[in-house]
């Protein structure tokens, strides 16, 4: 077999093998006739139904909008901290051993403590709960990746008499910028789940909430939909991020390119 | 007599900063544990929202006095060690197939790189209505989430042998078995290892919040209980106890790692 047909090939089998899933599942859910696993193409018609785009607005856009909130908040505390914990020994001895408790603890286990601290089961205790379990995959990151910047880097910019703002601005944070990056990925798809768990636990709304709602009216087609959205969701979050972190490290990679390391 | 005089610095630099690791540690939990006792019993927070320290630990300790406590404990336990388990047995063959047949591999990139992001925690009410409050709801979930990072690692360890080695040992005369087995399996287990840290904390997150959401009996249910009877003390006192499984976990997956790898040069003392 020539090297061009084994590549159309393995093409071929790569739009197949999905598609070849999904009629499996068609079939299957046609088969079984079962009310808890709806045929697929009524999991899509509700999907459409649902989410293009009446109930887009009521109950996507709140929990798009804690997950980037608690995302976000998480990033900038996250390299905050952990830019100082990187630097100072000192600093990580002490924070280590709450870092390690906090980044072992199961989220879920914390829900109902943070409603009873919080008052609430609104927009900030979901934000706050989102915030702080994404906090550790970022911090431990930003730690590990200042950790690894060459020291004679950061002694040649004070040699040439670089403040320490300055070198932190100049050297440090572009230095630790791809690891700070591969941790916020990791954050970004634990927001997806915690924003999940976090409005199925108590929640007025959101997508999470969809999933209570019919779990407890036995409605499997929205429950379904529901799934397929968080899905999507999860899938098109990690995609964007690739995508930014792609354009914004560019520079990175080629710089690697060129030294070959 | 060199390496002795070289050395023995170097020990005791070690040796003195163990002492100086091991005070970090007890002073800053101990300040932590202060904090917590001093906002509450200054009124910062109040005492129906959050029990003070002493209380807290001191209805843990009087829980594990409890067979009923240790009960749950070890259920949540079985559900972790039972989810890792079966991933373990899923992931890493598939994965080592997937990792060293590139037709397969590109076959299934997509419904993998799909599929991996999915949220387990979405089939939750699917899996109440379907399996029902049953330890298999509970292995399923944990199972199921456990089974991607682990997988990605084992592929990425498997693509990542030297091509060199598993060339030298056909030339030697291995068979596909001998080398899957010699030069494979040996060069991906770092990879694997790190997947089967991930995947620890995935399972026993997911068991735990089975438990949690469909009323599998084992810590998570009791921290519903606790939650649902509006009983505080016990509430913390149970997520302390989990706190404290999820730490153990992550020890013993760490010093198994070790132990697994000690031939490996990244465990080796002295190559740092």
């Amino acid at each position: 077999m020539s090297r061009r047909t084994y590549s159309t090939l393995a093409v071929a089998a790569e739009i197949a093998v999905p598609v070849a899933i999904l009629l499996l599942w068609q079939a299957w859910t046609v088969h079984a006739d079962s009310q808890y696993f709806p045929r697929l193409s009524t999991i899509l018609v509700e999907f459409k139904d649902m989410w293009l785009f009446s109930q887009f607005h009521e109950h996507v856009v709140p929990s798009l909008v804690r997950i980037l909130l608690g995302f976000g908040i998480a990033a900038v505390l996250g390299i905050a901290l952990g830019i100082p914990l990187g630097l100072s020994r000192w600093g990580r001895l002490l924070a280590m051993p709450h870092i390690e408790f906090w980044r072992n603890m199961p989220p879920p286990a914390l829900l109902p403590i943070s409603v009873l601290l919080l008052h609430s089961i609104g927009d900030v205790q979901k934000v706050a709960f989102i915030a702080f379990f994404c906090l550790f995959p970022v911090l431990l990151n930003t730690i590990d990746g200042v950790r690894g910047i060459d020291p004679t880097l950061v002694d040649t910019a004070r040699s040439y008499g670089l403040g320490r703002l300055a070198r932190i601005r100049r050297i440090v944070l572009p230095g630790a910028a791809p690891q700070i990056s591969a941790g916020m990925r990791t954050s970004l798809s634990l927001a997806v789940i915690i924003m999940v768990v976090a409005e199925y636990f108590s929640s007025t709304n959101g997508v999470g909430y969809v999933l209570l709602i019919s779990k407890n009216t036995f409605e499997f087609a929205p429950m379904w939909a529901a799934i397929v959205l968080i899905g999507l969701l999860g899938y098109l979050l990690n995609l964007l991020f690739i995508l930014a972190e792609k354009r914004f490290l560019a520079w990175h990679r080629g710089w690697r390119a060129a030294t070959g390391s | 007599m060199t390496t002795v005089a070289s050395e023995a610095p170097t020990r005791e630099r070690v040796r003195l900063g163990g002492l100086a690791q091991f005070a970090a540690f007890t002073i800053s939990i101990a300040v932590a544990l202060l904090i917590w006792q001093l906002v509450v019993r200054t009124g910062l927070i109040s005492e129906q929202d959050l029990p003070a320290m002493t209380t807290t630990v001191k209805k843990l300790w009087s829980l594990m006095h409890t067979s009923d406590f240790w009960i749950a404990f070890l259920q949540t336990v079985r559900g972790w060690a039972l989810g890792l388990l079966l991933a373990t047995a899923l992931a890493v063959p598939i994965g080592i197939f997937l990792g060293s047949n590139e037709f397969a591999g590109r076959a299934f990139r997509v419904p993998i790189e799909f599929l991996r992001p999915i949220p387990s925690a979405a089939l939750i009410p699917v899996l109440f209505l379907t399996l029902g409050t049953t330890l298999k709801s509970e292995v399923f979930l944990a199972t199921f989430g456990a089974f991607w990072p682990l997988l990605i690692q084992t592929i990425y360890g498997v693509r990542d042998v030297d091509p060199l080695a598993v060339d030298t040992g056909r030339s030697f005369g291995l068979g596909r078995f001998e080398r899957l087995y010699r030069i494979t399996l040996p060069s991906a287990v770092p990879y694997i290892m790190t997947g089967l840290r991930i995947s620890s904390q995935v399972s026993l997150i997911l068991a735990f919040t089975a438990e949690l959401f469909m009323g599998v009996p084992g810590l998570g249910q009791e921290v519903n209980y606790a939650s649902s009877f509006g009983l505080t003390v016990d509430l913390y006192a149970y997520a302390l106890a989990t706190g404290i499984l999820g730490v153990a976990i992550h020890l013993f997956m760490s010093a198994l790692e070790r132990r697994v790898l000690r031939w490996h040069p990244s465990q080796r003392a002295g190559t740092t």
